[in-house]
């Protein structure tokens, strides 16, 4: 009685997790364009609803009455399955977020971390299976590009990591919070931080490292064949992407839920919400590199940096143990 | 590196600037007397049209939207259709820049939107309207040295009085 | 638990079974993946997490991918599909299959006998695997990452461009 008891509330747990996050996606497709309006001197989407709120409603009807059409020439099961792989893998990861200590699915699983890399490295697959099932050579151009995009920036992401976990003694979120009550990782792990969110940028693709989708280049990238809702899927699978990579470098770099005065739940979403429009910025500020450039950039940079983080890390992690 | 943060930094002061959009069915925008907008004909202080059919217009028209024919009535050129189909105007102006007469004129107004793209062809009567735009003392009859009915040549403002070539005499 | 570890194993072996006889590669690859993910899940619901999510990261999500990159570069069309479907004949699969069957029938046995309750050890996390990685296996360790280094040279010398050398 008691066992089914728990699996009752885990269970409406995660269905209030997934509506909220459906709901926080769909409302950020409208905070972007609205902040990037307001980066540009415009106003964006201001007339459906009050400060056009609405405006989500809208696109989601428009996508969801729009012709669901798969073209003969692609492999039809996978170029169903990719959108779906692209949302559930990013809704998958959000389970070990452990977003205050009551609230939270799995956050004190003990490979959390491990748990999050895993979950973007499979997104990949979304991506290039999209890529190739089109069976169009922009998308397979698009998807080539983040199969290597994605796999690269994925080494330095798990990396950058390293120096959290040594220092925090544990891939356990939960621990890595609490580990940061006093001092937020961001200090002594600048250059993890840097690394892993510029990774989570690449991972999620979205702007300056946008490249899979290039539109000027590719049409759309791995999407150039999608329409309607599978359309859709991708869409708002880039932004729960975008509030994944957000929470989790709250979580690892910010210090979590811990802040004066406020609830801690308060404080979680306010960190993600800076981090949120920090993606936003990056978008209307930056342009997207050349693609030899961006890999250049992981492998001649990004690596080494990281590299030389970990070692300087477990140095001075030596030094203050032994002394 | 540092020139991506200060590019990150600009554009984020962009927040507290002014808007450059003109949220334009609340807030009308400011339009030049001289925007190029709907294509009206206008009638001169007497309140006569001022077109006289010279077919300038048509000839200038880069996209052949106009199309008139000429009538006379009383020594004086009219045109008895006058015809812009607006759904090909491209609102160039060179129909102004090469009518005699200021009869065509651009003006202020684009909100000419229809559900039926019949309704774009505007007729004479649409056209015509009882002002003089732009040029409010202009009357090409007064001025040219054309003889019409009540007005002979020699007759019209700033013209000295027509000489009479047979009696010309040392 | 028992009852996640036995769809997982199931699924796993049913994912693998799909792998062998898909005529397209693509297909063949996610049947692959699948069935490493089962396995993952076999790995977690044994007490080892570490291993599970090693495993999701390494092989379903970085080894797999690889394949699918190469399969794309590939561009395998119907043409290959079909010399996949002209190979699958019974004289090919019957020897391996009967293998196979040997090892399954002996497999039924000895978890008829109830030879496998060792399931629900201790937790081996990240620590103990650690531990035991720079402890009684640092030579395996060194080995591994000698053949690492080899494959790493040897994609050099095989990658490095050909105008740069005459």
């Amino acid at each position: 009685m008691n066992h089914s008891n728990e699996i009752a509330i885990g269970f409406s747990n995660i269905v209030f997790g997934l509506v909220f996050l459906m709901v926080a996606a769909s409302l950020l497709t409208w905070i972007e364009r609205r902040l990037l309006g307001f980066w540009q001197d415009r106003y964006g989407p201001n007339r459906a609803g009050p400060f056009g709120v609405l405006q989500v409603v809208a696109d989601g009807i428009k996508l969801l009455f729009k012709q669901d059409w798969i073209p003969p020439f692609a492999d039809r099961t996978v170029f169903v399955i990719a959108p779906a792989i692209a949302m559930i893998t990013v809704m998958l990861a959000f389970a070990v977020i452990p977003v205050t200590p009551a609230i939270g699915i799995i956050g004190n699983l003990n490979v959390g971390l491990l748990y999050f890399l895993a979950m973007s490295s499979l997104g990949v697959y979304a991506v290039v299976l999209a890529g190739w099932s089109s069976n169009n050579k922009y998308a397979l151009l698009g998807g080539m590009r983040a199969a290597a995009q994605m796999v690269s920036y994925e080494v330095f992401m798990g990396l950058s990591l390293v120096g959290v976990v040594m220092l925090a003694g544990s891939y356990n979120l939960t621990a890595i919070v609490h580990s940061q009550q006093h001092l937020w990782y961001v200090v002594p792990q600048f250059i993890g931080f840097a690394v892993f969110f510029l990774g989570g940028l690449a991972e999620t693709h979205r702007l300056p490292f946008d490249l899979p989708e290039g539109e000027n280049e590719l049409g759309a990238g791995f999407h150039t064949e999608y329409s309607g809702m599978k359309f859709g899927m991708f869409f708002i699978g880039e932004y729960i992407g975008i509030i994944l990579i957000s929470a989790f470098t709250t979580v690892l770099f910010l210090g979590g839920w811990y802040g004066p005065i406020l609830p801690p739940f308060l404080w979680f979403a306010l960190k993600t919400g800076v981090l949120v429009a920090f993606f936003v910025l990056l978008r209307a500020a930056l342009p997207r590199p050349r693609y030899d450039q961006f890999m250049a950039f992981g492998w001649k940079l990004m690596l080494p940096l990281t590299l030389i983080n970990i070692l300087a890390t477990g140095a001075v992690m030596l030094c203050w143990s032994t002394s | 590196m540092l020139s991506v943060l200060l590019t990150l930094w600009y554009t984020f002061l962009h927040l507290f600037h002014r808007k450059v959009t003109v949220s334009y069915p609340d807030e009308m925008p400011y339009l030049a007397p001289r925007y190029r907008g709907r294509i009206v004909l206008t009638r001169d202080p007497d309140g006569e049209e001022r077109c006289v059919s010279c077919y300038l217009c048509a000839v200038a028209c880069p996209v052949d939207c106009i199309s008139l024919q000429k009538a006379e009535e009383a020594g004086r050129w009219y045109p008895e259709f006058f015809r812009i189909n607006f759904s090909r105007c491209i609102f160039c102006g060179f129909c102004e820049e090469a009518c005699p007469t200021y009869a065509i004129q651009l003006t202020p107004d684009f909100e000419m939107s229809e559900y039926n793209r019949q309704n774009l062809v505007y007729e004479k009567q649409d056209l015509l309207i009882s002002g003089t735009g732009k040029y409010p003392d202009y009357n090409f009859y007064r001025v040219s040295g054309l003889a019409i009915p009540g007005k002979d040549k020699g007759e019209a403002e700033l013209e000295r009085e027509a000489i009479d070539t047979r009696s010309l005499l040392p | 638990m028992n009852s996640t570890f036995d769809i997982s194993a199931i699924v796993a072996i049913l994912a693998t079974a799909m792998t062998i006889t898909r005529a397209s590669a693509v297909h063949a690859l996610l049947y692959l993946t699948v069935s490493l993910l089962a396995v993952a899940l076999v790995f977690f619901v044994l007490g080892a997490p570490f291993a599970a999510a090693l495993e999701v990261i390494i092989y379903a999500g970085a080894i797999m991918i690889l394949f699918v990159f190469v399969i794309m570069m590939l561009n395998i069309g119907d043409v290959a599909a079909d010399l996949e479907r002209s190979w699958l004949t019974p004289s090919i699969w019957i020897g391996p299959s009967f293998l196979a069957v040997l090892l399954a029938v002996e497999l039924c046995v000895v978890v008829a006998a109830g030879g496998y309750g060792h399931r629900a050890g201790s937790v081996v996390d990240a620590r103990a695997v650690g531990v035991a990685l720079v402890g009684p296996y640092m030579l395996a360790v060194e080995l591994a990452s000698f053949l690492l280094l080899a494959g790493l040279v040897a994609a050099f010398h095989l990658g490095r461009s050909i105008t740069a050398t005459d």
